[in-house]
Protein backbone atom coordinates (compact mmCIF):
# COMPACT_ATOMS: atom_id res chain seq x y z
CA UNK A 1 0.00 0.00 0.00
CA UNK A 2 0.95 3.66 -0.88
CA UNK A 3 1.80 5.50 1.97
CA UNK A 4 0.08 9.26 1.39
CA UNK A 5 1.48 12.03 1.92
CA UNK A 6 1.10 15.86 0.79
CA UNK A 7 4.11 17.95 -0.09
CA UNK A 8 3.91 21.85 -0.74
CA UNK A 9 6.78 23.43 -3.37
CA UNK A 10 7.08 26.42 -1.78
CA UNK A 11 9.23 27.80 -4.51
CA UNK A 12 5.93 27.53 -7.05
CA UNK A 13 3.38 28.11 -4.91
CA UNK A 14 1.50 31.68 -5.91
CA UNK A 15 -1.18 31.57 -2.96
CA UNK A 16 -4.15 31.76 -5.68
CA UNK A 17 -6.44 30.13 -2.95
CA UNK A 18 -7.19 27.36 -5.33
CA UNK A 19 -6.90 24.84 -3.29
CA UNK A 20 -8.69 26.21 -0.39
CA UNK A 21 -12.03 27.33 -2.39
CA UNK A 22 -11.51 23.15 -4.43
CA UNK A 23 -11.17 21.98 -0.45
CA UNK A 24 -14.36 24.14 0.57
CA UNK A 25 -16.45 23.19 -2.76
CA UNK A 26 -15.84 19.35 -2.73
CA UNK A 27 -17.01 18.68 0.95
CA UNK A 28 -19.56 21.67 1.30
CA UNK A 29 -17.45 22.89 4.47
CA UNK A 30 -18.83 25.28 6.68
CA UNK A 31 -17.71 29.12 7.09
CA UNK A 32 -15.12 29.48 9.61
CA UNK A 33 -14.08 26.13 8.95
CA UNK A 34 -10.33 25.90 6.89
CA UNK A 35 -9.43 22.24 6.53
CA UNK A 36 -6.79 23.92 3.93
CA UNK A 37 -5.35 27.08 3.91
CA UNK A 38 -2.63 29.35 2.65
CA UNK A 39 0.34 30.92 5.19
CA UNK A 40 2.49 33.64 3.31
CA UNK A 41 5.70 33.57 5.28
CA UNK A 42 8.13 36.47 5.37
CA UNK A 43 5.12 38.51 3.88
CA UNK A 44 6.71 41.72 2.04
CA UNK A 45 10.33 40.75 2.24
CA UNK A 46 12.97 39.23 0.38
CA UNK A 47 12.17 35.21 0.42
CA UNK A 48 8.92 35.52 0.92
CA UNK A 49 7.15 32.25 0.49
CA UNK A 50 3.41 30.73 0.51
CA UNK A 51 2.88 27.62 2.09
CA UNK A 52 -0.64 25.48 1.55
CA UNK A 53 -1.20 23.92 4.56
CA UNK A 54 -3.50 21.28 5.77
CA UNK A 55 -3.75 18.11 7.65
CA UNK A 56 -0.47 16.48 6.65
CA UNK A 57 -1.68 12.73 7.65
CA UNK A 58 1.19 12.52 10.15
CA UNK A 59 3.16 9.74 10.98
CA UNK A 60 2.61 9.11 15.11
CA UNK A 61 -0.27 11.52 14.64
CA UNK A 62 0.22 13.55 17.50
CA UNK A 63 -3.85 14.00 17.01
CA UNK A 64 -4.42 10.46 17.54
CA UNK A 65 -2.03 10.16 20.96
CA UNK A 66 -4.03 13.18 22.86
CA UNK A 67 -7.47 12.03 22.23
CA UNK A 68 -9.02 11.28 25.20
CA UNK A 69 -11.95 9.16 23.29
CA UNK A 70 -9.17 7.72 21.19
CA UNK A 71 -11.30 8.30 18.02
CA UNK A 72 -8.96 8.45 15.60
CA UNK A 73 -7.21 6.09 12.94
CA UNK A 74 -4.81 5.75 10.38
CA UNK A 75 -5.78 4.17 7.10
CA UNK A 76 -4.00 1.38 5.06
CA UNK A 77 -2.82 4.43 2.92
CA UNK A 78 -1.59 6.28 5.79
CA UNK A 79 -4.37 8.91 6.38
CA UNK A 80 -5.10 9.83 9.88
CA UNK A 81 -9.34 10.15 9.90
CA UNK A 82 -11.67 10.29 12.93
CA UNK A 83 -14.68 9.70 13.55
CA UNK A 84 -17.33 12.93 14.62
CA UNK A 85 -19.72 9.92 16.36
CA UNK A 86 -16.81 9.42 18.84
CA UNK A 87 -15.57 13.52 19.18
CA UNK A 88 -16.37 14.97 22.20
CA UNK A 89 -14.98 18.34 20.90
CA UNK A 90 -12.30 18.78 23.72
CA UNK A 91 -9.93 20.33 21.75
CA UNK A 92 -6.82 18.56 22.59
CA UNK A 93 -5.88 17.14 19.11
CA UNK A 94 -5.81 21.07 17.80
CA UNK A 95 -3.08 21.60 20.76
CA UNK A 96 -0.83 18.65 19.58
CA UNK A 97 -1.31 19.36 16.19
CA UNK A 98 2.33 20.88 14.59
CA UNK A 99 0.20 22.30 11.97
CA UNK A 100 -2.91 24.38 13.43
CA UNK A 101 -5.51 21.66 11.59
CA UNK A 102 -8.21 20.60 13.45
CA UNK A 103 -11.43 23.12 13.23
CA UNK A 104 -14.04 23.99 15.29
CA UNK A 105 -17.59 24.39 14.43
CA UNK A 106 -17.67 26.90 17.70
CA UNK A 107 -15.25 28.94 19.50
CA UNK A 108 -14.76 26.68 23.37
CA UNK A 109 -17.46 28.04 24.85
CA UNK A 110 -17.72 26.18 28.35
CA UNK A 111 -15.80 23.67 26.12
CA UNK A 112 -18.60 22.58 23.78
CA UNK A 113 -16.98 23.40 20.61
CA UNK A 114 -18.67 20.79 18.77
CA UNK A 115 -17.20 17.89 16.90
CA UNK A 116 -13.54 18.22 15.48
CA UNK A 117 -13.32 18.62 11.78
CA UNK A 118 -10.13 18.23 9.19
CA UNK A 119 -8.98 17.83 6.49
CA UNK A 120 -9.46 13.84 5.20
CA UNK A 121 -7.17 14.04 2.51
CA UNK A 122 -10.50 13.12 0.39
CA UNK A 123 -10.80 10.17 2.11
CA UNK A 124 -14.57 10.13 3.92
CA UNK A 125 -14.88 9.03 7.33
CA UNK A 126 -15.78 5.49 9.75
CA UNK A 127 -18.72 5.21 7.28
CA UNK A 128 -19.43 2.99 4.19
CA UNK A 129 -17.62 5.06 1.08
CA UNK A 130 -19.44 7.47 -0.44
CA UNK A 131 -22.96 7.44 1.18
CA UNK A 132 -24.68 10.94 2.36
CA UNK A 133 -23.98 10.03 5.93
CA UNK A 134 -20.26 10.00 4.91
CA UNK A 135 -20.56 13.03 2.80
CA UNK A 136 -22.99 15.02 5.18
CA UNK A 137 -20.01 14.47 8.23
CA UNK A 138 -16.69 14.36 5.99
CA UNK A 139 -17.54 15.37 2.66
CA UNK A 140 -16.88 13.38 -0.44
CA UNK A 141 -14.36 10.31 -0.86
CA UNK A 142 -12.41 10.88 -3.64
CA UNK A 143 -10.13 8.48 -2.38
CA UNK A 144 -12.72 5.39 -2.88
CA UNK A 145 -12.90 6.28 -6.48
CA UNK A 146 -9.86 6.19 -7.34
CA UNK A 147 -8.67 9.63 -6.98
CA UNK A 148 -6.65 12.16 -5.36
CA UNK A 149 -7.77 14.56 -3.17
CA UNK A 150 -9.46 18.02 -4.83
CA UNK A 151 -7.00 20.70 -3.96
CA UNK A 152 -3.23 18.83 -5.52
CA UNK A 153 -5.39 18.06 -8.41
CA UNK A 154 -6.32 21.67 -8.63
CA UNK A 155 -3.09 23.60 -8.34
CA UNK A 156 -1.97 25.33 -11.04
CA UNK A 157 1.46 25.74 -10.48
CA UNK A 158 1.46 21.89 -9.32
CA UNK A 159 2.89 23.47 -6.02
CA UNK A 160 0.59 20.96 -4.23
CA UNK A 161 1.46 17.46 -4.33
CA UNK A 162 -0.36 14.91 -3.04
CA UNK A 163 -0.11 11.39 -3.31
CA UNK A 164 2.30 8.19 -2.32
CA UNK A 165 5.11 9.64 -0.57
CA UNK A 166 8.03 8.51 -1.92
CA UNK A 167 6.70 9.52 -5.66
CA UNK A 168 6.11 12.88 -5.04
CA UNK A 169 9.49 13.01 -2.83
CA UNK A 170 11.10 12.28 -5.54
CA UNK A 171 8.87 14.69 -7.99
CA UNK A 172 10.36 17.37 -5.66
CA UNK A 173 14.08 15.85 -5.37
CA UNK A 174 13.98 16.44 -9.38
CA UNK A 175 12.69 20.01 -9.29
CA UNK A 176 15.38 20.78 -6.73
CA UNK A 177 18.11 19.12 -8.86
CA UNK A 178 16.62 20.77 -12.04
CA UNK A 179 16.34 24.61 -10.16
CA UNK A 180 19.57 24.36 -8.37
CA UNK A 181 17.21 24.90 -5.21
CA UNK A 182 14.73 24.45 -2.10
CA UNK A 183 15.47 22.11 0.46
CA UNK A 184 12.19 22.85 2.18
CA UNK A 185 9.44 20.15 2.31
CA UNK A 186 7.45 22.70 4.71
CA UNK A 187 6.62 20.41 7.62
CA UNK A 188 8.06 16.99 6.62
CA UNK A 189 10.44 16.58 9.46
CA UNK A 190 8.15 17.39 12.05
CA UNK A 191 5.18 15.33 9.84
CA UNK A 192 6.76 12.28 8.86
CA UNK A 193 10.20 12.26 10.74
CA UNK A 194 11.41 12.65 7.07
CA UNK A 195 14.22 14.38 6.18
CA UNK A 196 13.00 15.58 2.68
CA UNK A 197 12.59 18.54 4.59
CA UNK A 198 12.91 21.83 5.73
CA UNK B 1 19.88 -1.33 -10.58
CA UNK B 2 18.48 0.39 -14.05
CA UNK B 3 20.08 3.40 -15.19
CA UNK B 4 16.77 5.13 -13.64
CA UNK B 5 17.15 3.80 -10.04
CA UNK B 6 20.69 5.05 -10.09
CA UNK B 7 19.86 8.09 -11.39
CA UNK B 8 17.35 8.80 -8.12
CA UNK B 9 20.04 7.37 -5.97
CA UNK B 10 22.80 10.10 -7.35
CA UNK B 11 20.23 12.68 -6.98
CA UNK B 12 19.26 11.64 -3.12
CA UNK B 13 22.79 11.88 -2.22
CA UNK B 14 23.26 14.89 -3.71
CA UNK B 15 20.17 16.57 -2.29
CA UNK B 16 21.54 15.47 1.58
CA UNK B 17 24.75 16.75 1.01
CA UNK B 18 23.33 20.08 -0.09
CA UNK B 19 20.87 19.76 2.69
CA UNK B 20 23.78 19.02 5.28
CA UNK B 21 25.59 21.65 4.04
CA UNK B 22 22.79 24.57 4.31
CA UNK B 23 22.64 23.33 8.38
CA UNK B 24 26.09 23.55 8.73
CA UNK B 25 26.01 26.48 7.20
CA UNK B 26 23.35 28.19 8.99
CA UNK B 27 24.49 30.37 11.63
CA UNK B 28 27.30 31.77 10.40
CA UNK B 29 25.47 32.96 7.18
CA UNK B 30 22.73 34.63 9.19
CA UNK B 31 25.09 36.17 11.51
CA UNK B 32 26.84 37.93 8.71
CA UNK B 33 23.51 38.25 6.43
CA UNK B 34 22.42 40.21 9.78
CA UNK B 35 26.06 42.21 10.42
CA UNK B 36 26.20 43.62 6.92
CA UNK B 37 22.90 45.48 7.29
CA UNK B 38 21.76 43.09 4.20
CA UNK B 39 18.00 42.02 3.89
CA UNK B 40 17.93 40.38 7.03
CA UNK B 41 16.48 37.32 6.05
CA UNK B 42 18.07 35.09 4.03
CA UNK B 43 17.56 34.41 -0.04
CA UNK B 44 14.44 32.24 -1.01
CA UNK B 45 17.39 29.59 -1.77
CA UNK B 46 17.61 28.41 1.09
CA UNK B 47 15.30 26.97 2.57
CA UNK B 48 16.68 25.38 5.85
CA UNK B 49 18.10 28.72 6.70
CA UNK B 50 14.63 30.51 6.07
CA UNK B 51 13.20 27.99 8.41
CA UNK B 52 16.02 28.76 11.73
CA UNK B 53 15.68 32.14 10.73
CA UNK B 54 12.08 32.77 10.91
CA UNK B 55 11.74 30.43 13.84
CA UNK B 56 13.62 33.21 15.57
CA UNK B 57 11.25 35.88 14.86
CA UNK B 58 9.64 37.31 17.52
CA UNK B 59 6.15 35.43 16.58
CA UNK B 60 7.99 32.37 16.59
CA UNK B 61 8.66 32.43 20.29
CA UNK B 62 8.39 29.04 21.26
CA UNK B 63 9.86 27.58 17.45
CA UNK B 64 6.38 28.22 15.69
CA UNK B 65 6.36 29.56 12.32
CA UNK B 66 3.90 32.31 11.88
CA UNK B 67 3.23 34.28 8.57
CA UNK B 68 0.26 35.66 7.53
CA UNK B 69 -2.83 34.61 6.30
CA UNK B 70 -5.90 35.95 5.21
CA UNK B 71 -8.17 34.02 6.98
CA UNK B 72 -9.68 36.40 9.99
CA UNK B 73 -8.64 33.81 12.47
CA UNK B 74 -4.89 34.92 13.79
CA UNK B 75 -4.55 31.02 14.88
CA UNK B 76 -4.38 29.83 10.93
CA UNK B 77 -1.48 31.98 10.68
CA UNK B 78 0.91 29.69 12.48
CA UNK B 79 2.26 27.35 10.06
CA UNK B 80 3.82 24.98 11.91
CA UNK B 81 4.13 24.74 16.03
CA UNK B 82 7.07 21.62 16.12
CA UNK B 83 6.52 21.94 20.04
CA UNK B 84 3.31 20.36 19.66
CA UNK B 85 5.20 16.81 19.30
CA UNK B 86 6.76 18.03 22.57
CA UNK B 87 2.85 18.36 24.13
CA UNK B 88 2.40 14.84 22.31
CA UNK B 89 4.96 13.31 24.05
CA UNK B 90 4.40 15.23 27.35
CA UNK B 91 0.88 14.14 27.31
CA UNK B 92 1.08 10.59 26.25
CA UNK B 93 4.01 9.72 28.39
CA UNK B 94 5.10 12.18 31.25
CA UNK B 95 1.87 13.09 32.54
CA UNK B 96 0.43 9.81 32.79
CA UNK B 97 3.45 8.49 34.81
CA UNK B 98 3.06 11.24 36.83
CA UNK B 99 -0.68 11.09 37.31
CA UNK B 100 0.06 6.89 37.99
CA UNK B 101 2.75 6.73 40.39
CA UNK B 102 1.32 9.73 42.43
CA UNK B 103 -2.12 8.16 42.48
CA UNK B 104 -0.97 4.37 42.89
CA UNK B 105 1.75 4.99 44.75
CA UNK B 106 -0.26 6.78 47.21
CA UNK B 107 -2.85 3.85 47.57
CA UNK B 108 0.07 1.87 48.02
CA UNK B 109 0.98 3.71 51.14
CA UNK B 110 -2.12 4.27 52.34
CA UNK B 111 -2.62 0.19 52.52
CA UNK B 112 0.73 -0.30 53.60
CA UNK B 113 -0.10 2.40 56.71
CA UNK B 114 -3.74 0.53 57.35
CA UNK B 115 -1.84 -2.92 57.61
CA UNK B 116 0.97 -2.04 59.66
CA UNK B 117 -0.76 0.35 61.79
CA UNK B 118 -4.28 -0.47 61.77
CA UNK B 119 -6.95 2.13 62.66
CA UNK B 120 -5.72 4.93 65.46
CA UNK B 121 -7.91 4.36 68.41
CA UNK B 122 -9.13 7.08 70.92
CA UNK B 123 -6.52 5.51 72.69
CA UNK B 124 -8.74 6.58 75.97
CA UNK B 125 -11.68 5.33 74.50
CA UNK B 126 -14.86 7.94 73.95
CA UNK B 127 -16.00 9.50 76.65
CA UNK B 128 -19.69 10.50 75.73
CA UNK B 129 -19.10 14.07 75.85
CA UNK B 130 -18.79 15.75 72.56
CA UNK B 131 -17.49 19.13 71.86
CA UNK B 132 -18.43 21.33 69.01
CA UNK B 133 -15.63 21.51 66.11
CA UNK B 134 -17.04 22.53 63.34
CA UNK B 135 -20.01 25.09 62.98
CA UNK B 136 -22.71 24.50 59.77
CA UNK B 137 -20.87 27.45 57.69
CA UNK B 138 -17.69 25.46 58.23
CA UNK B 139 -19.37 22.18 56.86
CA UNK B 140 -20.98 23.55 54.15
CA UNK B 141 -17.64 24.72 52.77
CA UNK B 142 -15.97 21.47 53.28
CA UNK B 143 -18.91 19.52 51.82
CA UNK B 144 -18.92 21.79 49.14
CA UNK B 145 -15.48 21.49 48.01
CA UNK B 146 -15.13 17.95 48.66
CA UNK B 147 -18.62 16.65 46.43
CA UNK B 148 -17.29 18.82 43.76
CA UNK B 149 -13.69 17.99 43.90
CA UNK B 150 -14.54 13.71 43.87
CA UNK B 151 -17.07 14.69 40.50
CA UNK B 152 -14.00 16.76 39.34
CA UNK B 153 -11.33 14.14 40.17
CA UNK B 154 -13.32 11.14 38.53
CA UNK B 155 -14.13 13.05 35.37
CA UNK B 156 -10.50 14.58 34.93
CA UNK B 157 -9.12 11.05 35.50
CA UNK B 158 -11.71 10.15 32.83
CA UNK B 159 -9.33 13.00 30.70
CA UNK B 160 -6.33 11.41 31.32
CA UNK B 161 -6.70 7.52 31.42
CA UNK B 162 -10.31 6.75 30.33
CA UNK B 163 -8.83 5.61 27.50
CA UNK B 164 -6.94 2.85 28.68
CA UNK B 165 -8.97 2.10 31.51
CA UNK B 166 -12.69 2.23 30.52
CA UNK B 167 -12.69 2.61 26.92
CA UNK B 168 -11.46 -1.30 26.60
CA UNK B 169 -14.50 -2.22 29.05
CA UNK B 170 -17.44 0.13 27.78
CA UNK B 171 -16.58 -0.07 24.16
CA UNK B 172 -16.20 3.25 22.05
CA UNK B 173 -20.13 4.42 21.87
CA UNK B 174 -20.50 3.79 25.90
CA UNK B 175 -17.29 5.58 26.75
CA UNK B 176 -18.40 8.59 24.19
CA UNK B 177 -21.52 8.75 25.81
CA UNK B 178 -20.06 8.91 29.18
CA UNK B 179 -17.39 11.27 27.97
CA UNK B 180 -19.53 13.61 26.78
CA UNK B 181 -21.24 14.34 30.27
CA UNK B 182 -18.41 13.83 32.18
CA UNK B 183 -17.41 17.12 30.50
CA UNK B 184 -20.26 18.49 31.05
CA UNK B 185 -20.14 18.08 34.73
CA UNK B 186 -16.12 18.84 34.78
CA UNK B 187 -17.05 22.26 33.39
CA UNK B 188 -19.99 23.50 35.75
CA UNK B 189 -18.89 22.15 38.69
CA UNK B 190 -15.29 23.78 38.42
CA UNK B 191 -17.49 26.99 39.50
CA UNK B 192 -18.99 25.71 42.85
CA UNK B 193 -15.86 23.99 43.50
CA UNK B 194 -14.22 27.19 43.25
CA UNK B 195 -16.48 28.79 45.97
CA UNK B 196 -15.95 26.18 48.36
CA UNK B 197 -12.01 27.03 48.04
CA UNK B 198 -12.34 30.63 48.64
CA UNK B 199 -15.07 29.81 51.26
CA UNK B 200 -12.43 27.47 53.40
CA UNK B 201 -9.32 30.27 52.79
CA UNK B 202 -11.41 33.03 54.00
CA UNK B 203 -13.19 30.03 57.00
CA UNK B 204 -9.75 29.21 58.07
CA UNK B 205 -6.73 30.89 56.73
CA UNK B 206 -6.18 32.17 59.93
CA UNK B 207 -6.21 28.88 61.75
CA UNK B 208 -3.48 27.58 59.43
CA UNK B 209 -0.54 29.89 59.55
CA UNK B 210 2.25 28.54 59.92
CA UNK B 211 4.18 28.15 63.93
CA UNK B 212 6.30 26.65 66.19
CA UNK B 213 3.88 24.13 67.42
CA UNK B 214 4.13 22.80 63.48
CA UNK B 215 7.94 21.74 64.27
CA UNK B 216 7.22 20.27 67.00
CA UNK B 217 4.15 18.15 65.88
CA UNK B 218 6.59 17.08 62.64
CA UNK B 219 9.71 16.22 64.30
CA UNK B 220 7.33 13.35 66.10
CA UNK B 221 5.86 12.05 63.07
CA UNK B 222 2.63 13.82 64.03
CA UNK B 223 1.64 10.66 65.95
CA UNK B 224 1.10 8.66 62.78
CA UNK B 225 4.88 7.40 62.96
CA UNK B 226 4.79 5.93 66.79
CA UNK B 227 2.26 6.68 69.18
CA UNK B 228 2.97 10.10 70.62
CA UNK B 229 0.26 12.55 70.49
CA UNK B 230 2.17 16.06 69.92
CA UNK B 231 0.38 18.66 70.77
CA UNK B 232 -2.05 20.60 68.61
CA UNK B 233 -3.80 23.37 67.82
CA UNK B 234 -7.31 23.33 65.68
CA UNK B 235 -5.59 22.21 63.16
CA UNK B 236 -1.98 20.35 63.37
CA UNK B 237 1.07 20.64 60.64
CA UNK B 238 -0.68 17.72 58.53
CA UNK B 239 -3.47 19.49 58.34
CA UNK B 240 -2.15 22.74 57.21
CA UNK B 241 -0.41 21.14 54.50
CA UNK B 242 -3.72 19.85 53.32
CA UNK B 243 -5.25 23.11 53.81
CA UNK B 244 -2.56 25.20 51.74
CA UNK B 245 -2.63 22.37 48.98
CA UNK B 246 -6.26 22.90 48.62
CA UNK B 247 -6.15 26.49 48.28
CA UNK B 248 -2.51 26.73 46.63
CA UNK B 249 -3.11 23.94 44.39
CA UNK B 250 -7.36 25.08 44.39
CA UNK B 251 -6.30 28.35 43.19
CA UNK B 252 -3.67 26.68 39.92
CA UNK B 253 -6.25 24.07 39.33
CA UNK B 254 -8.81 26.94 38.95
CA UNK B 255 -7.04 29.20 36.95
CA UNK B 256 -5.58 26.58 34.73
CA UNK B 257 -8.86 25.10 34.25
CA UNK B 258 -10.89 28.27 33.50
CA UNK B 259 -8.23 29.10 30.86
CA UNK B 260 -8.95 24.69 29.77
CA UNK B 261 -12.98 26.73 29.24
CA UNK B 262 -12.29 29.71 27.77
CA UNK B 263 -9.38 28.68 25.38
CA UNK B 264 -7.23 31.23 24.35
CA UNK B 265 -9.36 34.28 25.63
CA UNK B 266 -7.38 35.04 28.69
CA UNK B 267 -3.87 34.62 29.75
CA UNK B 268 -3.05 31.49 27.72
CA UNK B 269 -3.65 33.73 23.91
CA UNK B 270 -1.93 30.75 21.70
CA UNK B 271 -1.36 27.52 21.42
CA UNK B 272 1.67 27.24 23.50
CA UNK B 273 -0.26 28.43 26.52
CA UNK B 274 -3.03 26.05 26.15
CA UNK B 275 -0.43 23.39 25.98
CA UNK B 276 1.04 24.52 29.37
CA UNK B 277 -1.99 24.85 31.22
CA UNK B 278 -3.37 21.32 30.15
CA UNK B 279 -0.31 19.95 31.81
CA UNK B 280 -0.23 22.32 34.92
CA UNK B 281 -3.66 21.38 34.95
CA UNK B 282 -3.55 17.99 34.87
CA UNK B 283 -0.39 17.29 37.16
CA UNK B 284 -1.76 19.88 39.70
CA UNK B 285 -4.91 17.51 39.75
CA UNK B 286 -2.39 14.38 40.06
CA UNK B 287 -0.47 15.85 43.00
CA UNK B 288 -3.71 17.01 44.95
CA UNK B 289 -5.86 13.87 44.39
CA UNK B 290 -3.37 11.75 45.62
CA UNK B 291 -3.21 14.31 48.47
CA UNK B 292 -6.84 14.04 49.36
CA UNK B 293 -6.60 9.87 49.10
CA UNK B 294 -4.34 10.68 52.54
CA UNK B 295 -6.59 13.02 53.41
CA UNK B 296 -9.95 10.56 53.32
CA UNK B 297 -8.28 8.15 54.46
CA UNK B 298 -7.36 9.78 57.44
CA UNK B 299 -10.41 11.35 58.04
CA UNK B 300 -12.78 8.18 57.89
CA UNK B 301 -11.33 4.43 58.12
CA UNK B 302 -7.82 5.46 59.30
CA UNK B 303 -8.96 6.91 62.59
CA UNK B 304 -11.98 6.93 65.33
CA UNK B 305 -14.14 9.80 66.15
CA UNK B 306 -12.83 11.74 62.96
CA UNK B 307 -14.98 12.12 60.69
CA UNK B 308 -18.33 13.37 62.77
CA UNK B 309 -16.55 16.39 63.09
CA UNK B 310 -17.47 16.77 59.69
CA UNK B 311 -20.67 14.78 59.82
CA UNK B 312 -22.49 16.25 62.77
CA UNK B 313 -20.02 18.73 63.66
CA UNK B 314 -18.88 17.51 67.20
CA UNK B 315 -16.01 15.64 68.23
CA UNK B 316 -15.45 12.94 70.83
CA UNK B 317 -14.05 14.76 73.99
CA UNK B 318 -11.35 12.26 74.56
CA UNK B 319 -10.29 12.33 70.73
CA UNK B 320 -9.48 16.29 70.87
CA UNK B 321 -7.96 16.00 74.12
CA UNK B 322 -5.48 13.59 72.36
CA UNK B 323 -5.46 15.11 68.85
CA UNK B 324 -5.80 18.67 69.37
CA UNK B 325 -5.16 19.49 72.93
CA UNK B 326 -4.25 23.37 72.55
CA UNK B 327 -7.63 23.47 71.11
CA UNK B 328 -9.33 21.90 73.76
CA UNK B 329 -7.84 24.14 76.38
CA UNK B 330 -8.46 27.07 73.96
CA UNK B 331 -12.34 25.98 73.92
CA UNK B 332 -12.89 25.09 77.93
CA UNK B 333 -10.42 27.57 79.02
CA UNK B 334 -12.95 30.69 79.41
CA UNK B 335 -10.05 33.06 80.10
CA UNK B 336 -8.89 32.50 76.82
CA UNK B 337 -12.45 32.90 75.44
CA UNK B 338 -11.13 36.30 74.19
CA UNK B 339 -9.10 35.16 71.82
CA UNK B 340 -11.91 32.47 70.39
CA UNK B 341 -13.28 33.28 67.11
CA UNK B 342 -17.07 33.01 66.18
CA UNK B 343 -16.87 29.48 65.26
CA UNK B 344 -15.32 27.77 67.75
CA UNK B 345 -18.07 27.36 70.85
CA UNK B 346 -18.13 25.97 73.80
CA UNK B 347 -21.20 24.79 73.18
CA UNK B 348 -22.12 21.06 74.36
CA UNK B 349 -18.71 20.93 76.13
CA UNK B 350 -19.77 20.29 80.06
C1 LIG C 1 -12.08 25.41 38.68
C2 LIG C 1 -12.16 24.21 38.51
C3 LIG C 1 -11.87 23.44 37.25
C4 LIG C 1 -12.08 23.77 35.92
C5 LIG C 1 -12.68 25.05 35.36
C6 LIG C 1 -11.60 22.66 35.13
C7 LIG C 1 -11.63 22.59 33.75
C8 LIG C 1 -11.09 21.57 33.01
C9 LIG C 1 -11.18 21.46 31.59
C10 LIG C 1 -11.87 22.46 30.67
C11 LIG C 1 -10.53 20.33 31.22
C12 LIG C 1 -10.32 19.85 29.79
C13 LIG C 1 -11.13 18.67 29.45
C14 LIG C 1 -12.53 19.03 29.06
O1 LIG C 1 -12.73 19.92 28.21
O2 LIG C 1 -13.45 18.40 29.61
C15 LIG C 1 -10.02 19.71 32.41
C16 LIG C 1 -9.29 18.55 32.46
C17 LIG C 1 -8.86 17.94 33.62
N1 LIG C 1 -9.17 18.33 34.91
FE1 LIG C 1 -10.15 20.02 35.44
N2 LIG C 1 -11.11 21.70 35.97
C18 LIG C 1 -11.27 22.14 37.27
C19 LIG C 1 -10.96 21.48 38.44
C20 LIG C 1 -10.32 20.27 38.48
C21 LIG C 1 -9.99 19.55 39.68
C22 LIG C 1 -10.32 20.00 41.08
C23 LIG C 1 -9.33 18.42 39.31
C24 LIG C 1 -8.74 17.31 40.12
C25 LIG C 1 -9.15 16.86 41.15
C26 LIG C 1 -9.25 18.43 37.88
C27 LIG C 1 -8.64 17.46 37.14
C28 LIG C 1 -8.56 17.45 35.78
C29 LIG C 1 -7.84 16.47 35.03
C30 LIG C 1 -7.02 15.32 35.61
C31 LIG C 1 -8.02 16.78 33.68
C32 LIG C 1 -7.42 16.03 32.50
C33 LIG C 1 -6.06 16.58 32.27
C34 LIG C 1 -5.36 15.89 31.12
O3 LIG C 1 -5.08 14.71 31.21
O4 LIG C 1 -5.08 16.58 30.15
N3 LIG C 1 -9.86 19.56 37.40
N4 LIG C 1 -10.39 20.48 33.50
S1 LIG D 1 -1.47 17.33 10.76
FE1 LIG D 1 -2.46 17.53 12.76
S2 LIG D 1 -4.47 16.65 12.51
FE2 LIG D 1 -3.24 15.94 10.76
S3 LIG D 1 -2.37 13.97 11.42
FE3 LIG D 1 -0.85 15.52 11.96
S4 LIG D 1 -1.39 16.05 14.07
FE4 LIG D 1 -3.16 14.99 13.24
S1 LIG E 1 -11.58 17.37 19.82
FE1 LIG E 1 -12.43 15.36 19.33
S2 LIG E 1 -10.92 14.42 17.98
FE2 LIG E 1 -9.91 16.14 18.97
S3 LIG E 1 -8.89 15.22 20.75
FE3 LIG E 1 -10.91 15.95 21.45
S4 LIG E 1 -12.26 14.20 21.24
FE4 LIG E 1 -10.43 13.73 20.05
Amino acid sequence: MARMKFLCDADRCIECNACVTACKNEHEVPWGINRRRVVTINDGKPGERSISMACMHCTDAPCAAVCPVDCFYTTADGVVLHSKDLCIGCGYCFYACPFGAPQYPRLGNFGSRGKMDKCTYCAGGPEADNTPAEYAKYGSNRLAEGKLPICAEMCSTKALLAGDGEIIAQIYAERVTTRGYGSGAWGWRTAYKDMVSG
Amino acid sequence: MTSFARRLRTLAVAFALGLGAAIFAAPAITSTALAQGAPASPAAAQEELLFRYLQTQPQGRHGELVGRVSIPDPKAATLIQPHGREFQEAWRSTMKWVGAVAILGMLAVITLFYLVRGRIRIAAGPSGRYIQRFDGVERFAHWLTASTFIVLAITGLNISFGRHVLLPLIGPEAFTAWSEWAKVAHNFLGFPFTLGVVLILLLWVHRNLPDSTDLEWLAKGGGLVGHAHPPAKKFNAGQKIVFWTTVLGGAAIAVTGFIKMFPFQFIATDVYGMQLATQIHGIVGFVMIALILAHIYIGTLGMEGAFSAMGSGKVDLNWAKEHHSLWVDEVMNPTRKASLPAGAKGAGAD
